[in-house]
């Protein structure tokens, strides 16, 4: 179903920091090459020798048991040597700075490093000051490119495509790096996104942004093909952006009640760890349109992906770097 | 031939002393450390110490900051009160102004006289300081202002906050006005601000970083005009960045309140466009702005509403500027390329002349911390404090010559024009381009 469109196309990148900056081929080509690794995924034995006597650091500087764990998975089938580093800290607390930790891994011979950071931007500062390839796992609320790209890889496999598709991304716009790596994936790929949330959670002069913005989940529900529903992030909101839960999901939860005037063959996309009941009810979110299983399951091949091509672009760039 | 004592006789330079209105080429005289002669052809009849040739250069009252951070007490590891001094002098400036957010505060008679000791110490440029005008700069309590007045402080600001609370600030403004001396307020609504580390808009919602919005700035300063309308205090507005605060001072000045303000060369020269790869060198608060901000701040200038060009100069350690964006420190360091940057923003654009230039960078900053009885101009009997600059010399900004201990400087290899020859302060050649 999804297939090489360009035989001739280069991977060049030795960083995945965000999908802002990738064009259209690029993450076809990602999504491409995930697909020919989803076969692994099927086999009795899911390894593949690709990355062997690579050492990868899954660097997380924020709580994450998803994420983790599929990057985790995703370069032991490549067999890499994965390092786990986990040190929860806030972005602005003292001690050893990010910079100081990552020098100390590089000097052990790291080939990449998984970052996820409470600071936006974080990856791009590293991708600056070490040697390693980066692959950004979520930085503030800047980007999360390899959950947007799970994303578009689920729903491309279930529309072929997502040009000309209406996507729906709904609840906290502003604080969240999956939306912001979702809009600029989908956008790119063809779909049309409208952001739905009330006005304390959409960012500032979010109208520049390709999208359409809504404030009335009910005005948008029944044209969306596909609906993508953020998780409110507790822990994030310093703010008091919404009264209370419950007001909130009267007017932004998906319940089975608005389901009931979307379209029949809408896909339900969450980015977990759901609030069941706030923004999605039990019923939707185990129900026959839902895909937040699917989603878990094809970011191992998405990863896979991603860890495969930083590696031979780097690869590439040390052996260019040693002929001159 | 007896030879008077810190003398200089300047020849042939493009003299430009806009108090005076001066701008034509002669000779000016110095003797024991004054001003003794503003004349062509000056013929000394006693033996002079320094006689220099300013053909082809602009010799100008020495400029003056009224904004720096030398962080000295508590964080001399950034900038002491030495190497900021010497930054100083290279930079063109005879008098500087030290803000009070150091640790512990500027907020007593005997740190402001310590601050004086080491300028005096130092020997490079006169280094006047701002007390803090709350206790420990929270803005809650008055700090001893009057004190401090006898010390020597020249104005009050607790610059990095401004005070949110405007019973505080009235009381501030109120008790202030008894000693004549400029509040200097950073305006910035803390709470609407958040924890913004740029300017609130499209860049800041597509890096991902959270944003300061420009009403932060403008919502205090609207507040502060109307308190000063009550209060009748001298009220002086630091480094504004936006649109709405240029309009909001336009108001002021029409309705002829004793409202100053002041702008750096970074809010001139840079968008938050400049932050795109989260280079924290562009961190400022206040944040960098958009194209429609920089061009009223340019307006407002060419209309002779901004009184003062000001560096802010912020030295911050690399370690500390080499961390995430959001946990990186504010600010920007450039003291000693900030007129070649002001020539590039001012002059190379044709905005305003010399004259205007030199006004905002010496007699108008003088009048705002009510030293312009003795500095700022070339007056006679006022102190020699002279800075001569090459306008045709170009150079290149090579941070790591800096006298500053800062290397917190976006402007690293900036081609610029108007090199600074000679600084004179009291008669004495403290820098020259040549040593």
């Amino acid at each position: 179903m999804i297939r090489r469109r360009d035989k001739g196309f280069k991977w060049t990148r030795k960083h995945l920091i965000g999908l802002r900056e990738l064009s259209r081929e690029e993450i076809e080509f990602i999504l491409d090459t995930a697909d020919g690794f989803s076969q692994i995924n099927k086999r009795s034995i899911k390894k593949s020798p690709t990355l062997r006597g690579k050492l990868v650091v899954n660097m997380f500087f924020e709580d994450s048991t998803r994420t983790r764990n599929s990057f985790s998975l995703a370069a032991s089938r490549l067999s890499a040597d994965v390092i786990e580093f986990t040190k929860k800290s806030s972005a602005l607390s003292k001690g050893e700075t990010l910079l100081d930790t990552a020098r100390n891994l590089e000097a052990m011979g790291v080939d990449t490093v998984v970052l996820r950071h409470g600071a936006g931007g974080a990856s791009k500062l590293l991708s600056r000051k070490i040697n390693a390839a980066i692959v950004n796992a979520g930085d503030g609320f800047n980007e999360h490119p390899t959950q947007a790209l799970l994303d578009v890889y689920t729903i491309k496999k279930h529309r072929g495509s997502l040009d000309g598709l209406k996507i729906g991304i709904v609840g906290d716009i502003a604080n969240s790096r999956v939306a912001r790596s979702n809009i600029w994936a989908m956008t790119k790929l063809g779909a049309e996104v409208t952001l739905v949330a009330p006005p304390t959670l959409m960012p500032p002069q979010v109208s520049k942004l390709p999208v359409r913005v809504s404030y009335d989940l009910d005005e948008v529900i029944e044209e969306l093909d596909v609906i993508n529903m953020l998780r409110i992030q507790f822990e994030r909101l310093s703010s008091n952006p919404f009264p209370s839960k419950r007001e909130y999901s009267k007017w932004f939860g998906l319940t089975s009640e608005r389901m009931k005037r979307a379209k029949d063959d809408i896909i339900v996309m969450h980015p977990g760890p759901m609030n069941r009941g706030v923004e999605i009810e039990s019923a939707v979110a185990d129900g026959k349109n839902s895909v937040i299983l699917e989603q878990v399951a094809n970011g191992i091949s998405v990863r896979m992906a991603v860890l495969y091509l930083v590696n031979k672009a780097a690869a590439q760039i040390e052996k260019e770097r040693g002929k001159r | 031939m007896k030879e008077a004592k810190k003398s200089v006789l300047i020849k042939n330079g493009r003299v430009i002393d806009p108090v005076n209105s001066v701008d034509e080429v002669c000779d000016i005289l110095v003797l024991d450390g004054k001003i003794a002669k503003v004349a062509k052809d000056i013929k000394a009849d006693i033996a002079i110490e320094n006689t220099i040739d300013a053909t082809g250069k602009i010799v100008t009252p020495g400029l003056i900051d009224i904004h720096v951070h030398f962080r000295e007490p508590g964080d001399e590891e950034e900038e002491t009160i030495a190497s900021g001094s010497a930054a100083a002098v290279a930079g063109g400036f005879t008098s500087v102004v030290c803000m009070p957010n150091t640790d512990p505060p500027i907020q007593d008679e005997t740190s402001v006289e310590f601050v004086h000791r080491m300028g005096r110490q130092a020997r490079k440029t006169h280094v006047y300081v701002m007390g803090a005008m709350t206790k420990d700069r929270k803005g809650v309590e008055l700090a001893e202002m009057g004190l401090m007045a006898k010390a020597g402080a020249v104005g009050f600001t607790d610059d990095g906050a401004g005070v949110q609370d405007s019973a505080v600030m009235s009381r501030v403004l109120k008790y202030s006005s008894m000693f004549g001396l400029v509040v200097s307020q950073h305006c910035q609504d803390a709470a609407f601000a958040g924890r913004g580390v740029m300017n609130s808009g499209y860049n800041s919602t597509i890096l991902g970083l959270p944003g300061i919005d420009a009403l932060a700035e403008e919502m205090m300063l609207w507040r502060d005009i109307q308190l000063v309308k009550k209060t009748g205090a001298k009220y002086h507005a630091q480094h504004l960045s936006t649109k709405g605060s240029i309009d909001i001072i336009r108001q002021a000045k029409a309705d002829g309140l004793n409202v100053t303000c002041e702008v750096t060369p970074h809010h001139l020269l840079f968008t938050d466009d400049c932050i795109k790869d989260y280079d924290t060198n562009y961190k400022v608060n206040p944040p960098l702005r958009t194209q429609k901000d920089v061009a009223a701040i340019t307006d407002a200038i060419k209309d002779g509403i901004v009184d003062a060009l000001v560096t802010d100069h912020a030295p911050h350690l690399m370690s500390e500027k080499e961390l995430e964006f959001l946990a990186a420190p504010f600010g920007i360091a450039g003291i000693e390329c900030a007129l070649g940057l002001y020539i590039k923003a001012l002059i190379e654009t044709e905005v305003i002349g010399w004259s205007q230039l030199i006004a905002m960078l010496s007699s108008r900053p003088a009048k705002i911390i009510g030293i312009d009885d003795e500095k700022g101009a070339l007056s006679e009997g006022y102190w020699a404090d002279i800075t001569i600059i090459d306008p045709e010399a170009k150079y290149r900004v090579d941070i790591n010559k800096f006298e500053s201990k800062a290397r917190n400087c976006p402007y690293g290899g900036w081609l610029l024009s108007g090199k600074v020859e000679y600084t004179i302060v009291g008669g004495e050649i403290r820098f020259s381009s040549d040593i």
